[in-house]
């Protein structure tokens, strides 16, 4: 690596101040710090420092979404190819090449206009400010495609990351300061701004909105259908049911082993609960997720479920509190979504909260709006929205304890 | 009643090049230098110009808002030079040491029969009151004041740091004269807090007229501010004084003979330094005859202090006037590669308090860590990681952020009375975001003593 090394010697100055490409520096360092950790050595305070930095600390969170990616792709052929064969009961570990091979020529290009469109922006801002590219969003370009449902036109992701780039991130003033995760942020400006192609029954399915597929064919994931429970007209996979064997069905159409394998239609990163798991498992190993989240997170969302059970009279209600855990974005959402640690709450304590309330709000709006079949993007973005409350609370609460040693003192 | 504090949080780095309990004899240096900016906030009045004689003892500069405090020469000499830097503040008063070091007789003084008032203005003429710092704010005591209680750690849990019990075992004499000075100087108790997880010297459990506390833990456990926080802590309008453990000795010294004899055993560690070891210095030594030939490497960055909270010096530089080591390791300044020492490498040589390198699994390895910063600075990202070595009831990343946006009402409010820089040394060190903590802290500080003191 000694040539590289010569190379970045022998450019260095050209792009520090007062060099040729000055204006240029943000870029050359970006690619720069990429290749190497720079020679920056510590100047005030602590002479030496930990290993870590937010690279290694945002390239973990990405391996940790590997298993959910690989498995994206997978299911997102095998869809492809039910709806071109007609059959949704076909199996689904048979012909394998051509399922990875159609599956990544769906996820690949999302990836890459996700990447494309949102760095660009990035790098326009980070020259603009004169610093170099933050890391954020290699993380967030990665989410966004897996958030996405599988036939999602190619332009929605690169406006949405656009939109998610600058007015989630950007215009707050850059990585960290969000008050919105970003992911969710284009995912739910989609949500609004084209309902069709986000929601419904067609868009799980690549292929299925061009042909409209055979007839009797649907292209339902288990959350639409579950959602079809609070309406008059309930269906499970295209067949219309009565409310007495409506669970029954569902249950026989989404096994939890299927859920729990993934072997059901939903966005592309979002299926497979053992492979978000291996990500979740990555995260919490590593120390780079909070524990405190995710666990309060799915047990808030486990005893909503419970709760609703024991209301029951419905359905929907009456749907297994750990079928909510499986299906849907439920665990996805907790484990890379609720625990970015920029927009969730911040304290030890009101980690525990925020993790909590998003849950429950998660299934309350899931099961009690069926508008909102996928809860769990609202109820992340809410929770954002709430942290700093949730914060405000727990600093005072530790405020008090001081003011109050004073007066006993 | 002594109180016994176990912590849960906090970081010991494994660091490679801990000091031998070898003394080697160094000579006297031949310059020795006092440091105006080793008292923060301190504004100088020369007393001595350049080229006239000094004894050790004799004020050279005092305080230019609070004359009482003298500083004075660790030894026979001649005025060398006033270093002065950015706008005619001066850096350093240099002393040429002369080669007659015989101390001018003095005799005993007789603490128990003196009020706190005569300790107090015996230890102000002598030179001895800059050993005294004061919590809040972190700096030379104000000697206006009356403190609440008067804190003395036992032993310094910083990486590589000497061994107290080491460096002060046969001098129960001049330890107990100290302690016995300094508990006239305050109507509460002096706190002496020994390591709860080895036994301690003689020295320290014979102490009289002491509560002796315990306390076990990782680092910061032997930090005075730690130890405050779990044993008595400080709120708004209160003030506590520390003593460093060889200061104490060298105030009872002073009680015993009426001579200033600012000597210290400090220690040479890192894992550049050739067996490292122990040997006696006076304060403000020129470094130069102690360094030579003892590095096993060019590249090096020498600290007076330890490597989280010690100050950049030369080769040629002096040692700090609070500093019991001098600690030296490899510098950074060099690219690394991303596949095999950067930021996607496998990390076998990096310590880090995360699990985001394998060296978590290689129990008690110790490592030759470098000044590198290992990432660039960042808005603040990750959350949870300061908590975990911060082992005080207040939170560190909001208190720093009300220091960095001068919100004082916030700072007050989250504990801002309570702690040092040095607090937040093990905060600074796990940052991912590359932050200076110390120095957002201290200018938090500044503000806090400006506005509200």
């Amino acid at each position: 690596m000694k040539f590289l090394e010569k190379i970045v010697h022998k450019q260095e100055p050209k792009f520090a101040k007062g060099g040729k490409f000055e204006k240029w520096n943000p870029v050359f360092e970006s690619f720069m710090t990429l290749a190497f950790t720079p020679h920056h050595t510590t100047k005030k305070g602590s002479h030496i420092r930990d290993g870590v930095d937010l690279k290694r600390t945002m390239v973990t969170v990405i391996f940790a979404m590997v298993p959910a990616l690989l498995f994206g792709i997978y299911n997102a052929g095998h869809w492809d190819y039910a709806v071109e064969m007609g059959d949704r009961d076909i199996a689904f570990w048979a012909d394998q090449g051509t399922k990875i091979w159609r599956g990544l020529m769906i996820v690949l290009p999302m990836i890459i206009v996700s990447y494309g469109v949102g760095l660009t922006i990035e790098f326009i801002f980070a020259l603009r400010r004169g610093h170099a590219l933050h890391e954020g969003f290699l993380v967030s370009g990665m989410l966004i495609p897996l958030v996405m449902p599988a036939d999602v036109p190619l332009w929605m992701v690169g406006v949405a990351t656009a939109f998610a780039v600058i007015i989630g991130k950007e215009i707050f003033g850059g990585t960290g300061m969000n008050i919105l995760n970003i992911a969710l942020t284009a995912r739910a400006f989609l949500f609004f701004a084209y309902p069709t192609s986000m929601s419904g029954d067609k868009v799980w399915m690549s292929g299925l909105e061009e042909t409209g597929g055979i007839d009797g064919f649907s292209g339902a994931t288990a959350l639409g259908d579950a959602a079809s429970f609070m309406t008059d007209k309930m269906t499970v996979a295209g067949t219309e049911v009565t409310s007495d064997i409506a669970i029954s069905t569902f249950e026989n159409n989404y096994s939890l082993m299927d859920s729990m394998i993934g072997m059901i239609p939903g966005s592309i990163g979002e299926t497979s609960f053992i492979a978000i798991m291996i990500g979740a498992a990555i995260l919490l190993f590593t120390g780079v997720g909070s524990l405190r989240i995710m666990a309060s997170f799915f047990l808030g969302g486990w005893l909503m479920g419970v709760v609703l059970n024991a209301v029951g009279g419905n359905p929907y209600f009456d749907l297994g509190a750990e079928y909510h855990l499986m299906i849907g974005g439920f665990a996805f959402g907790a484990v890379f979504m609720a625990t970015d640690p920029v927009t969730a709450a911040q304290t030890n304590v009101g980690k525990l909260i925020y993790g909590f309330l998003g849950g429950v709000v998660a299934i309350l709006i899931r099961v009690l709006n069926p508008a909102y079949p996928e809860g769990v993007m609202l109820a992340i973005l809410f929770m954002n929205v709430m942290a700093p409350i949730i914060d405000h609370y727990v600093v005072q609460a530790n405020v008090k304890r001081r003011m109050k040693r004073l007066k006993t003192a | 009643m002594s109180k016994t504090v176990k912590l849960r949080k906090g970081l010991d780095i494994r660091l490679l090049g801990a000091a031998n309990k070898v003394k080697t004899d160094v000579p006297m240096p031949k310059v020795v230098s006092i440091k105006p900016t080793d008292f923060h906030g301190l504004i100088p009045k020369m007393l001595v110009k350049e080229g006239e004689a000094v004894t050790a003892g004799q004020p050279i500069f005092q305080d230019k808002y609070e004359e009482v405090i003298k500083y004075v020469s660790p030894v026979n000499g001649t005025l060398k030079a006033i270093v002065r830097g950015a706008k005619r503040r001066i850096m350093e008063v240099q002393i040429d040491v002369s080669e007659s070091q015989d101390f001018a007789g003095g005799t005993a003084i007789d603490v128990p029969g003196m009020s706190g008032d005569q300790v107090k203005e015996t230890m102000l003429s002598a030179g001895l009151w800059p050993f005294v710092k004061q919590r809040p704010i972190d700096v030379v005591a104000d000697p206006n004041q009356t403190p609440k209680a008067i804190f003395v750690s036992a032993f310094d849990s910083a990486p590589l740091a000497p061994d107290f019990d080491f460096v002060l075992h046969g001098k129960e004499k001049e330890f107990q004269a100290g302690m016995d000075a300094l508990a006239k100087l305050t109507e509460g108790k002096v706190h002496l807090t020994l390591n709860g997880k080895a036994p301690a010297d003689a020295t320290f459990t014979g102490a009289q007229g002491v509560q002796i506390n315990k306390i076990s833990g990782k680092h910061p456990a032997g930090n005075v501010g730690t130890q405050i926080h779990h044993i008595d802590p400080i709120n708004k309008g209160e003030f506590v004084w520390t003593v460093n453990a060889q200061d104490v000795a060298i105030i009872g010294r002073y009680f015993l003979s009426g001579k200033f004899i600012p000597k210290r055993t400090i220690a040479l560690t890192g894992s550049e330094v050739k067996d490292p070891n122990y040997m006696d210095v006076i304060i403000g030594t020129n470094i130069a005859d102690i360094v030579k030939d003892r590095f096993t490497s060019d590249n090096v960055r020498i600290i007076s202090g330890n490597v989280l909270t010690g100050t950049k010096i030369e080769a040629d530089g002096y040692l700090g006037y609070y500093d019991n080591q001098i600690t030296v390791i490899p510098e950074g300044n060099q690219l690394k590669f991303v596949l095999t020492k950067g930021w996607l490498g496998p990390g076998f040589d990096k310590f880090s308090n995360s699990r985001l390198f394998p060296t978590f699994l290689t129990g008690s390895k110790k490592f030759r860590l470098d000044t590198n910063l290992n990432g660039e600075e960042r808005a603040f990202v990750v959350t949870g990681e300061l908590e975990k070595v911060f082992p005080f009831d207040i939170l560190p990343m909001q208190l720093i952020k009300a220091a960095i946006t001068d919100d004082i009402d916030n700072m007050e409010a989250l504990g801002i009375y309570e702690v040092a820089p040095e607090d937040f040394a093990l905060c600074e060190y796990v940052c991912t975001t590359k932050i200076n903590i110390q120095d957002k802290i201290r200018t938090g500080l500044d503000l806090i003593q400006e506005e509200c003191m």
